[in-house]
């Protein structure tokens, strides 16, 4: 029971994450046409951002500025750089972010190195967050922070006592997401600019024909996007590891996010960030194959069967591959998106 | 009972809740040619893009030659003998003029997917394709990309494209749009001569134009047809005139013509 | 503004594909070494790989993420199919074996193709990606077909020999490359002048109107993806029989983004641009990763110029040039060329020194703190020559602008000009 809630709180956390990467991704798109194929790049400066300032000015300062850097990075790549070939059409400015996301690749290895860096997270975030006991005899039970050692062994060794407990960072994690899920919703729907932005994210041309200065939006929007990524960068680096190879694992994660949640929907993007963070992380716990689970059942197959490599495979090998294959199905059975509108 | 070359039985459109066209009724015969005119905003384009498969309308029939094609795809229904030419150009931008429209007579030939064959050996195609662009006076501009041929050039192209499949109803986007007096009249003459003996259905603004090409006028506003007759009822149609002709304006204009 | 022809070859076309022939057949006659022989069938091997991808790219509009998964399932069909032959279960002769990649080829383009076709634009480069990232997990997790972390290897000398040709020595291979390359090229090109290839052209240029002239727009992309899926297979068998061995880096991104960027930097708008791309491909790879470790970073900024100021990349700036060069007036702007270069050349040096010097802290530090850059000694944490670094690039940029400025106003002079000659043909 208390696998169940720590993997449901775990699956979440880890689906906020997506999302708040691919919220930025989402509103880059929409307002700009632009699928930004270095958004995860983004994400990977600002761990590594995170990193260096945590080293200077601590971790709660860095929380703070590390984003505003990262932003300020985006903002100087699309005034640049994007600007330059929005004539040319998407396909270009694909290409443009394409690379990008090499060249900030290796400019990190050049800076930072090649294997990972040390991006502790603060003193307070280090412990968990509560825990949860389920004791055999007393039931299950909540505690605030780490639970003593005393309550997680039992004298008595016939009473099973297990021990859950929630990491702090994750706990962060979810706030953060949430906090942010909330602004940008307030931002949007009851700010002037949100109001503006949400017009240009469908009638840009209209906005600009109504005085508003269009190019400056989207550069902020653009600003703001990878800001957001950047973000998460400085939380997602602190919990999980910080290595050059971190734009890569969840850059194409983002993708799938995006197509499955339906081009340009922000609420789309959330509600697929959430099932795939959850599925995933449920599948990597469970250590079941289609062999082990017939055993269990007392269900003899023949030895062909048990060494096929197919059906050898334990859910939690397959737990990679879960995202991709989601994006498969959902192209042939509801290729809009779950909650897509436009017909990308 | 010969039936009509196109018919519209109670066609509703809805985008969201607002409901653009509200049950028109509308049938055409066979070599007839009919302008559609209306204040902006009434719907011709919606009521084109219906017929032509762009997108399904919400309720109601649409018929050609007595074969239901509502919710068809564009391309099932070009295949069925219906073409037309969009308002805002819609080429080949880097393919040269007679590629364009080569292109165009391709699948009408039954070449349909084939890469078995040369392009250069497909003498039907290749004799088409000069013929159409003799027909639109592009000939002298046959290797230019279409991109770099003039705005009334590129109208030209895209009439040309929309005929040359053979197709036998053909609808035409405003095909004027933008195109001085003396173009316009050039062109006028052009698509007279090119759709003889089809079914035309065109979107005009320019009274002239209507006056001078159309057999019949159907007149749209909001979402319905108010009108649905020849030039001179139209014009005294007391309903027609306080939607849309009542200017004198458009009395200069018809009369120029 | 760049006008792009996609020119086809009239006059001298039995010319141009008989200087290829020669060329292929040469090469390896005049580039003699080891390294040379390798590299030249790599580079075959890469022509076919990056013109089927051009299939999809330049002629369809259609860019992929993951055209790796369709060159590496077919390396992996053909090295099991060696394999078979090797273990005397097959009698299919190893000249052949490519063709079997290219059918693994089409089976999977086929497969996968449904699926990934059903978009276009942005969401279909989207699917390639994540359709290529399935793959790669999945040659993960089955070792038994893709044979893990070894790879699966094989033995090209294998089955009955014909005419005494083992495909054992280096030569003997090539030549079989040069052969298939050909061969595809050939083949390639004539599916550009048939109605299915011009048709993939008009979807490019304007999907929307190819349904209103009786094409199935989806249609079309699938059948174009299964054709280059066909050529893309036998690249990768071709692969499998040259290295002799297998691993999962062929379904990889890091090859995929290869192809993506080469093809690209040939020139995606003309038909031979891939084939520069893939030679470069090569080059790149073998050669300038041995100049410098940061050939990729290099190589990525190089790409994000191209697409900035030459998106048709190498090809077209070759075309333009002839151009300018066929109404004679290539000699009144190869002064400003010259600026162009040198000083692009200079800001090369003083952003490559830079770059050199944080590697060798990076990496060599224990060597010491000097380093030799094109035969000047510099100290990577010496002051001077970080300051002497950042003037050098900082004068090669300013002095570059300076010349790019000059350079585009001679050279639209020079556009002006000729389009006044070709009014003066078409009234003449």
């Amino acid at each position: 029971m208390e696998f169940f809630i720590i993997s449901m709180l775990n699956g979440l956390s880890y689906g906020l994450l997506l999302f708040m990467l691919s919220s930025g991704l989402t509103l880059i798109f929409s307002m700009m046409g632009v699928l930004n194929f270095a958004h995860a790049s983004f994400y990977m400066i600002g761990a590594y951002f995170g990193y260096t300032l945590t080293n200077v000015i601590g971790f709660w300062p860095a929380l703070i500025i590390a984003p505003f850097l990262v932003g300020g990075c985006g903002v100087l790549f699309e005034r640049l750089t994007l600007r330059k070939v929005h004539k040319f059409g998407h396909v270009p400015e694909l290409l443009v972010t394409f690379g990008l996301s090499y060249i900030v690749y290796e400019l990190v290895q050049l800076i930072w190195g090649r294997t990972a860096v040390e991006f502790t997270p603060p003193e307070l975030l280090k412990g968990s967050a509560f825990t949860l006991i389920n004791n055999a005899s007393t039931g299950l039970q909540f505690i605030w922070g780490a639970a003593p050692a005393e309550m997680c062994r039992a004298s008595d060794t016939a009473i099973r006592i297990v021990c859950s407990p929630f990491p702090a960072t994750r706990a962060f994690m979810m706030f953060v997401a949430l906090l942010m899920l909330l602004s940008l919703w307030l931002l949007l729907t009851k700010t002037r600019i949100g109001l503006v932005i949400q017009a240009a994210l469908t009638h840009p041309e209209t906005v600009e024909a109504l005085g508003h200065n269009v190019p400056r939006v989207f550069m902020l929007v653009f600003g703001a996007g990878t800001g957001l990524a950047g973000l998460a960068g400085v939380i997602g680096g602190s919990t999980f590891v910080t290595e050059p190879a971190m734009a890569a694992t969840v850059g194409s994660v983002i993708f799938v996010v995006v197509v499955v949640g339906g081009m340009g929907s922000l609420s789309g993007a959330f509600l697929a960030s959430v099932l795939i963070g959850v599925i995933q992380t449920f599948a990597i716990a469970f250590d079941y194959s289609f062999v082990s689970v017939s055993k269990d059942l007392g269900i003899q197959l023949s030895s062909a069967m048990q060494n096929n490599s197919f059906l050898k495979l334990t859910i939690s090998q397959v737990a990679p591959i879960l995202p991709y294959l989601f994006l498969v199905l959902i192209l042939i059975f509801r290729p809009k998106g779950l909650l897509g509108t436009r017909e990308g | 009972m010969m039936s009509y070359a196109l018919e519209l039985k109670d066609l509703r459109k809805n985008f969201g809740k607002t409901e653009i066209i509200r049950g028109v009724n509308l049938a055409v015969n066979a070599g007839e040619r009919i302008a559609i005119i209306g204040p902006n905003g009434a719907g011709k384009s919606t009521l084109f893009n219906l017929i032509s498969g762009r997108f399904g309308p919400s309720s109601g029939q649409i018929l050609l030659n007595g074969q239901r094609i509502e919710n068809k795809a564009p391309y099932e229904i070009n295949r069925l003998g219906l073409s037309r030419s969009f308002q805002i150009t819609n080429i080949f931008p880097k393919l040269s003029v007679f590629e364009n429209l080569r292109c165009a007579v391709l699948w009408s030939l039954g070449y349909k997917y084939t890469f078995l064959k040369f392009l250069s050996g497909l003498k039907d195609a290749n004799d088409l394709a000069e013929k159409y662009m003799a027909m639109i006076r592009l000939d002298k501009k046959r290797d230019l990309l279409a991109m770099n041929l003039t705005y009334a050039e590129q109208r030209a192209l895209e009439i040309g494209i929309t005929i040359a499949g053979g197709s036998n109803v053909i609808l035409l986007d405003e095909p004027t749009a933008g195109m001085s007096r003396s173009e316009t009249s050039r062109f006028i003459n052009l698509i007279k001569e090119v759709t003889v003996g089809k079914t035309l259905l065109t979107v005009e603004h320019d009274m002239g134009v209507v006056f001078g090409l159309a057999d019949k006028i159907a007149v749209v506003v909001y979402g319905e047809v108010i009108a649905f007759d020849t030039p001179e009822a139209v014009r005294s149609n007391a309903k027609v005139q306080e939607a849309y002709l009542g200017s004198q304006l458009a009395d200069e204009q018809a009369g120029g013509h | 503004m760049k006008t792009y022809q996609f020119k086809p070859y009239n006059v001298g076309r039995w010319l141009i594909w008989s200087l290829f022939a020669i060329v292929l057949i040469c090469a390896p006659l005049i580039f003699t070494s080891n390294l040379s022989g390798t590299m030249l069938a790599q580079m075959g091997i890469a022509i076919i790989a990056c013109l089927s991808y051009n299939i999809l790219l330049g002629q369809g509009g259609m860019l992929s993420f993951g055209h790796a998964v369709y060159t590496g399932l077919g390396s992996f069909v053909a090295i099991h199919a060696l394999n078979a032959v090797t273990a005397g279960t097959s009698h299919v002769p190893v000249s052949l074996l490519p063709l079997i990649g290219g059918f693994a080829g089409i089976g999977f383009a086929i497969l996968l193709g449904y699926v990934t076709t059903k978009k276009s634009g942005t969401p279909f480069a989207m699917i390639t990606l994540g359709v290529a990232e399935l793959v790669f997990a999945m040659s993960l997790m089955f070792s038994e077909f893709f044979g893990g972390e070894a790879g699966i290897s094989g033995n090209r000398v294998a089955g009955q020999t014909v005419w005494g040709i083992t495909f054992g020595p280096q030569i003997q291979i090539y030549y079989l490359i040069a052969i298939y390359t050909f061969i595809c090229v050939a083949l390639m090109y004539a599916f550009t002048q048939t109605p299915l290839g011009r048709v993939l052209n008009a979807v490019r240029d304007n999907p929307e109107r190819v349904e209103f002239i009786g094409y199935n727009t989806q249609r079309v992309r699938y059948f174009a993806f299964i054709i280059a899926g066909f050529f893309a297979g036998i690249s990768g068998g071709l692969g499998a029989l040259n290295f002799e061995i297998v691993t999962s880096e062929v379904v990889g991104a890091g090859r995929s983004g290869g192809y993506l960027l080469f093809t690209f930097l040939g020139g995606a708008t003309f038909f031979f641009g891939p084939i520069i791309g893939g030679v470069l491909m090569v080059l790149a790879f073998v050669l300038l990763s041995e100049l410098t470790k940061a050939w990729l970073l290099y190589l990525g900024l190089l790409f994000l110029f191209m697409v900035m100021y030459a998106p048709g990349g190498i090809a077209s700036l070759i075309m333009m040039n002839l151009r300018v060069a066929s109404f004679g007036k290539l000699k009144q702007v190869w002064v400003s060329y010259l600026g162009l270069f040198v000083t692009a050349f200079v800001a090369l040096i003083g952003a490559g020194a830079m770059i050199e010097m944080v590697y060798h802290l990076q990496l060599n530090s224990a060597l010491g703190n000097n380093l030799k850059f094109m035969g000047v000694v510099l100290n990577a944490k010496g002051v001077d020559s970080w300051v002497g670094s950042v003037f050098v690039m900082l004068t090669g940029l300013g002095l570059f602008e300076v010349a790019r400025r000059q350079f585009l106003v001679e050279w639209g002079d020079i556009q002006i000009e000729i389009e006044k000659e070709i009014k003066r043909r078409e009234a003449a």
